[in-house]
């Protein structure tokens, strides 16, 4: 199973990373949406269905991985540390984003707003941390083994 | 206000109010009523802030709904100019030239020389009125809709404004930040009505990248927010010399719409339109007739049946709720399994 996480990391971070980009309406405006089999994108509401069913898979991995981790507690490294710190936070914001989503649930406007830049800014903060780990070497998650190595 | 065509008056009522018909009594929530009810809230309110936290989490302030019997809307526009003059301190201060879009497809949408504009939805004009004329029953009525945003109980445009500039207040109100707004528009395309407008040239994009990316601000009907903080009724509420909206608690006003409809004979809409909004119409002819009726478009919302438009979020909060749970099974599960066959092998 481990392997096909593996496998799956990569395109299911990149499609909630587009489909993340995809809440600001810039990909119709950009002419991607217009680009065949993209239309989608242009989509406000099936973007952000997209984006909740990917939050579902990666909980799922995210969750498999963590099992696993509390199994063999192998040390992280500074960079896997910094992944997964950043990843867990946009995680948190997400989960609340979507809990005041729902009827008769809303926060303070101020706390809301807090939370839709916050989740931006540690996507964004996400990205050019796994930009960084990958241009310089420091793909592993953890010291020791392979066993989660690059996802 | 341009006078609208017509009479705008029903020409023939089928509520006929005789001395003890509920619509002969003034609605106990009229307007009048609204400052009691409002400060009741409030003192209840005020009286919580006393009780031990424990208490007060389990009180929750209710939202403001409005109903509005259009049987009684005579067309004459007070509301709407109220409106302008009462909001007209929230209404964007244009920077011209308002600069050029890249790329070209993206339009400028520019109000700031039509503010004069009555006759639908600008920026600059947040509630008009429509007109219906139709038979029911083989009677005919010219009907008026004061139409302004509905204040959605689950507001798409709040929940899909990734800036956090659209938002809903505890009272119910949804209101945009006109500072905040980057003006792209999304919480226009999905509200099920269309009702917010874009103004381009003002707002907190012309600070950032004005070319590229944002394109003015969002602008609607915030049921004025500022005059219910006051404890003040709306101002379109207050101008109406026909009475014809009443607002109050949503369970109050649910039951008084009811009422209200059963009186009448007649239909209600925005109770369960878009999975409930905090605005009821109330009408003694069914609304599929006036849809039909009214003219509609660009700042000219419809009035037809319209299914939650977040029902789709609702569903799949279900499967992320169960995924990560699904994926502590499936590790527990390998972890033994591979322990087993590690035995196995020894
Ligand atoms: S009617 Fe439209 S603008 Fe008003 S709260 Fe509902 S979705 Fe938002
Ligand atoms: S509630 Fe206030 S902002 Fe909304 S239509 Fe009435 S006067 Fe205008
Ligand atoms: S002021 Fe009252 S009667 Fe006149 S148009 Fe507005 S809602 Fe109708």
């Amino acid at each position: 199973m481990t392997n096909l996480i593996r496998k799956l990391w990569v395109p299911v971070m990149t499609l909630m990373a587009i489909t993340g980009m995809g809440q600001m309406p810039i990909f119709k405006r950009y002419y991607v949406a217009d680009i065949p089999g993209l239309a989608w994108l242009g989509e406000p509401f099936t973007v952000h269905w997209v984006h909740y069913a990917g939050a579902a898979v990666l909980m799922f991995m995210v969750a498999v991985i963590t099992i696993r981790w509390f199994a063999d507690r192998e040390p992280l490294t500074t960079s896997g540390t910094l992944r997964i710190t950043l990843l867990a936070l946009l995680i948190c914001t997400g989960y609340i984003r979507v809990v005041k989503n729902l009827p008769d649930i809303h926060f303070s406007p101020t706390f809301t707003m807090l939370i839709d830049w916050t989740h931006l800014l540690f996507a964004m903060l996400l990205g050019v941390a796994a930009l960084w780990s990958a241009r310089t070497g420091r793909r592993s998650y953890t010291k020791q083994t392979e066993s989660l190595r690059r996802i | 206000m341009t006078p609208p065509t017509g009479t705008h008056m029903r020409k023939h009522s089928v509520i006929e109010s005789t001395p003890n018909s509920p619509l002969s009594r003034r609605p106990s929530f009229s307007r009048r009523s609204f400052l009691k009810v409002f400060s009741a809230a409030g003192a209840a309110a005020c009286a919580s802030a006393a009780k031990p936290a424990e208490a007060q989490n389990t009180e929750k302030q209710e939202e403001l709904m409005t109903v509005l019997d259009i049987s009684k809307c005579v067309g004459c526009g007070e509301c709407v100019a109220a409106c302008k003059e009462s909001n007209a301190h929230k209404y964007p201060t244009v920077r011209k030239p308002i600069p050029k879009m890249f790329p070209p497809r993206v339009k400028v949408e520019d109000w700031s020389d039509k503010k004069d504009v009555d006759d639908r939805l600008t920026p600059y004009n947040w509630l008009y009125i429509q007109t219906a004329e139709l038979e029911h029953d083989g009677e005919d009525f010219e009907l008026n809709i004061p139409r302004r945003c509905l204040h959605c109980t689950n507001p798409p445009c709040a929940n899909l404004c990734p800036w956090g500039a659209a938002l809903k207040e505890d009272t119910g109100i949804v209101r945009i930040d006109e500072d905040i707004c980057l003006g792209g528009a999304k919480c226009r395309t999905v509200c099920p009505w269309h009702i917010p407008q874009r103004q381009s040239g003002a707002g907190l994009y012309l600070d950032l990248l004005p070319r590229f990316a944002g394109n003015g601000t969002m602008l609607k009907c915030d049921r004025c927010y500022d005059k219910i903080a006051e404890g003040k009724e709306p101002a379109c509420i207050t101008a109406c010399p026909e009475d014809i909206q009443t607002i109050g608690p949503r369970s109050m006003m649910i039951k008084h719409a009811k009422a209200l409809a059963a009186s009448m004979n007649g239909y209600i809409y925005g109770l369960d339109e878009n999975g409930g909004t905090n605005t009821i119409y109330v009408s003694p002819v069914p609304f599929e007739k006036i849809n039909n009726a009214i003219e509609k478009g660009r700042g000219r919302p419809n009035l037809a049946p319209v299914k939650n438009s977040m029902a789709n979020e609702e569903t799949l909060t279900s499967a992320l709720i169960a995924a990560p749970l699904a994926g502590i099974a499936a590790g527990v599960l390998k972890i033994f399994s591979d322990a087993r066959k590690e035995k196995q092998n020894d």
